[in-house]
């Protein structure tokens, strides 16, 4: 039995965000996550903002981390090599009373501390903003709102964090909980852990997590959020986020701007049961399409290159991050929907806290490895630097994904960081998320996975067993 | 940086083609770029025949026509072939940088002729509400596992479009001992060969629906099953005509767009459904001395087709060369 001093169960970015925290210190720590790869649950279906935490309420849990968050992402992204662009948002009014609303709602945001709001009109906008509907008569203008790749940042923070000391177990589902004198004894189907501390971070398995270990007083209410990504050549639709006013659910249906340049719109916010329920509908496609353009009337859908539908882990309105008194050593992080990416580092410092009020003794590492070597895209660099790096390394110009222009030896790079399917290199490089979804790079990235991994093409997965891709290798028998 | 007289990006019949004839019609000094690591483009996926009926008069196989063309180019001196070799960007001076491994190369030229062929309309493109899990292929990289790599992709199969190569997919698989339960088309008609449908489907009791769509897919880590709906002539799904059928594979074959993102990128206008250049004359572009030939100046029906136009946009490209002297 492999014995820690911490566990955390989920690998999502709040799960990866502690796993990193805890990782200057010197404890003995690991995460346990259900799937192949990390960042496979809401932490891969979601917009990618970092919110400057306007759109919070004053008193809220949530809004307070958003905003601390906001301002821990910028430190870690650079510690991490991480892109994180600054783009600002821009939630819009297309009469007086919202203009009115929006003057509430930037009251609200300064009670929370959000940094350089304010309020622009019309002229501001046209110079800003020239596809935005004209009829926008007012903005709330937030300069600190941000992008970033929600699952390199996951995988960037859980590698860091690895290289710190830490352990990570996938395809290690837990399925049950027992209570010791000492701490945890935590079961997958092939093992047993055990641990002084439990930390929950299970996303939308959390209420199933915490039940586990003997705390069953909250239910996760998925709500869906479908989401449409626009082709890389309108990357310059908007210069910044759009938001319409929110409602009492959601943010509304915005214009978003994405790590790697495709805009994208989105999402929908509809309650579901189903927690595997990862499905788009035409009424979806229909309700953001409408939406979106009347925010930016030239959105057109003939320029879709791909969609998709994330569940925001929803517990009431605000995030459950509590120790259970009843159950000591067990920390629950839960109902983390939006701004979960956001607020991840704030919980992770959060949880670091009450793990220390409740006699876990914190001490730090001499040596802690802060920085991560940024990972190299091509398709972020300019060509000059790609001919410097071409000549050092030769496989830089063997390119395999021609849409998004990804090399054999980006790819090669993800699979040793930690690639272990089609999915965990797409997310990683890109490579396969263009125009053409793989039809040309499928069967090359394949024979990669293959061989790296020492295994047979049939095995190769798009996101873990069961997703294989292929059915039968007829060179084989 | 090179100075070159011609260069052709795409070494598919197209390209193939078009450098044949620049040299044929006395271009000197001609680069042939390919991305791949050989000769012949899309051809050498298509193991069925049916190719050069109209050019050679014969009945052959892809990779058979294509190496008629491939054996012929690397015969004439003038035609320098770089394997490997993926342009990445083009102005509108006609300079292109291609990428190698090993290499990055800038190369300016007198002429330039864009052959890169088409790619696949996707799943996304035609919104397939539903899930996403494996086992959804564009028929192409379908073809190309069955027939390149020897691997089966799955074994109870939709296909989603009756064109060309979704009927011939629809052979190949039920070949390779898969089943292939429907093959479904929104319109009223095929837009493939009429001599497909029957050799394709009828002589393999494969069903064809008309006038139907799949209107959900489902599955979570592998295909298990999509719904089958009716459509009026405005394509709206008509009320209790819906039907499940399980499959663990669904094949996209909904068409082909050309791949023009290079003379894009130099500034040339593109129509927004095809993504071909917009233009009134066969293989110019608005850059005097731009050339595209092949599918991606417009998708064709057959290759003898693409081999003819594609000897035009060779003799164009020559005659200008000529013209600047
Ligand atoms: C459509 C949408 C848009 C959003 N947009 C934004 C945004 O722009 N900005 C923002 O700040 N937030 C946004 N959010 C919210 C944000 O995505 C989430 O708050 C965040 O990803 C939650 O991370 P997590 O680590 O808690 O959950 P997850 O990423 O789901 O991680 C939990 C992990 O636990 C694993 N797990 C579950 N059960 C078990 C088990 N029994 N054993 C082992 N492992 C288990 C899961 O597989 C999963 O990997 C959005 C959410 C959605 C749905
Ligand atoms: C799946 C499929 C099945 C078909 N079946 C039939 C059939 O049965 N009968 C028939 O007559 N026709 C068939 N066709 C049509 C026929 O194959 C095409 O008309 C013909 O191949 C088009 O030739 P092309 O040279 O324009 O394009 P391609 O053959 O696609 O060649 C384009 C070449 O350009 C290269 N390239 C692209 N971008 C770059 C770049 N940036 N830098 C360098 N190189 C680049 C590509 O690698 C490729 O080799 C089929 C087509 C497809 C896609």
């Amino acid at each position: 039995m492999k014995s820690y001093d911490v566990l955390i169960v989920g690998g999502g970015v709040v799960g990866a965000a502690i796993l990193r925290e805890l990782s200057h210190y010197k404890l003995r720590i690991a995460l346990l996550e259900k799937e192949e790869e990390l960042a496979f649950g809401v932490s891969k279906s979601n917009s990618g903002i970092i919110h400057p935490g306007t759109q919070n309420p004053a008193g809220s849990l949530k809004g307070r981390l958003c905003v601390q968050g906001n301002r821990l992402t910028r430190k870690i992204t650079r510690e991490l090599g991480v892109d994180f662009k600054e783009v600002g948002e821009l939630i819009v009014a297309f009469n007086e009373d919202e203009v009115k609303k929006l003057l509430e709602l930037k009251k609200e945001a300064e009670t929370l501390g959000v940094p350089r709001i304010e309020i622009v009109n019309k002229t501001w906008l046209r110079k800003h903003e020239p596809n935005l509907n004209k009829d926008v008569i007012a903005a709330l203008y937030a300069p600190t709102a941000g992008i970033v790749s929600p699952y390199r940042l996951v995988y960037d923070n859980a590698e860091n964090a690895c290289r710190n000391g830490a352990e990570i177990h996938t395809l290690s589902k837990v399925v049950n909980i027992k209570k010791t004198k000492k701490g945890f004894e935590v079961f997958t189907a092939s093992d047993i852990f055990s641990a002084r501390y439990l930390v929950n971070a299970a996303g939308l398995f959390a209420d199933e997590i915490s039940k586990m270990a003997g705390v069953d007083d909250f239910r996760i209410k998925p709500r869906k959020g479908e989401e449409f990504l626009l082709d890389k050549k309108k990357e310059n639709l908007t210069n910044h986020l759009i938001f319409p006013l929110p409602t009492k659910v959601s943010k509304g249906i915005l214009i978003i701007k994405t790590a790697d340049g495709n805009p994208m719109i989105g999402p929908t916010a509809v309650d579901t049961e189903d927690k595997e329920d990862l499905a788009t509908s035409d009424e979806g496609f229909r309700k953001v399409f409408s939406a979106a353009k009347k925010l930016v009337p030239s959105i057109n859908e003939n320029d879709i290159v791909a969609y998709f539908a994330g569940l925001r882990p929803a517990v009431g309105h605000d995030f459950i991050i509590r120790h259970e008194d009843k159950v000591p050593g067990f920390v629950n992080v839960a109902g983390i929907q939006s701004p979960g990416l956001t607020s991840a580092p704030a919980i992770a410092l959060m949880v670091r806290n009450i793990l220390k009020r409740n006699g876990l003794y914190f001490r730090r590492k001499f040596f802690f490895h802060a920085h991560r070597k940024k990972t190299m895209h091509l398709f972020a660099i300019p060509l000059e630097k790609t001919k410097k790096l071409i000549r050092k390394n030769h496989s830089y110009g063997d390119v395999v994904c021609r849409c998004e222009m990804v090399s054999s030896k980006e790819i090669r790079d993800a699979i040793h960081r930690g690639a272990k399917t089609m999915d965990g290199v797409k997310f990683r490089t890109r490579a396969q998320a263009g125009r053409c979804h793989g039809t040309f790079c499928t069967t090359r990235i394949m024979k990669m996975l293959a061989e790296e991994n020492g295994k047979p093409l049939t095995a190769v997965t798009k996101k873990g067993p069961g997703s294989e891709i292929v059915k039968k290798d007829k060179t084989r028998d | 940086m090179t100075e070159r007289d011609l260069i052709v990006v795409g070494g598919g019949p197209a390209g193939i083609a078009a450098a044949i004839a620049a040299a044929e019609n006395g271009v000197k000094d001609i680069l042939l770029l390919e991305r791949d690591q050989y000769l012949g483009g899309i051809l050498n996926q298509c193991i069925h025949t049916g190719f050069g009926i109209e050019y050679f008069k014969e009945v052959l196989t892809g990779p058979e026509y294509a190496d008629r063309f491939v054996k012929k180019v690397r015969s004439i001196k003038e035609i320098e072939v770089s394997l490997k070799s993926f342009v990445v960007r083009l102005t509108p001076d006609k300079t292109l940088t291609y990428l190698r491994p090993g290499l990055m190369q800038v190369d300016k030229a007198k002429a330039i002729i864009m052959a890169t062929g088409c790619r696949e309309r996707t799943r996304e493109m035609i919104h397939i509400p539903g899930t996403r899990p494996a086992g959804i292929f564009s028929a192409g990289l379908a073809q190309k596992l069955i027939n390149i790599e020897g691997l089966l992709p799955g074994n109870e199969v939709v296909i989603v479009g009756s064109g060309d190569i979704g009927l011939i997919m629809a052979r190949r698989f039920t070949l390779e001992g898969a089943k292939v339960k429907a093959v479904i088309e929104i319109q009223k008609k095929t837009r493939g060969l009429v001599r497909n449908v029957v050799q394709c489907l009828e002589d393999f009791d494969i069903p064809l629906y008309f006038n139907h769509k799949i209107s959900r897919l489902y599955g979570k880590n592998r295909v298990e099953a999509v719904d089958i709906v009716e459509v009026d002539d405005d394509f709206n799904e008509k009320p209790g005509t819906k039907s499940r059928v399980t499959c663990d594979t669904v094949l996209i074959s909904v068409g082909l767009i050309s791949e023009n993102e290079l003379i894009e990128m130099a500034g040339v206008k593109l129509d927004r459904k095809t993504n071909s250049p917009v233009t009134n004359e066969l293989n110019k572009t608005s850059i005097p001395g731009l050339f595209v030939c092949g599918n991606s100046f417009k998708v064709y029906d057959i290759v003898d087709s693409v081999t003819r136009d594609s000897i035009i946009a060779g003799k164009l490209a020559a005659e200008y060369i000529r013209s600047l002297k």
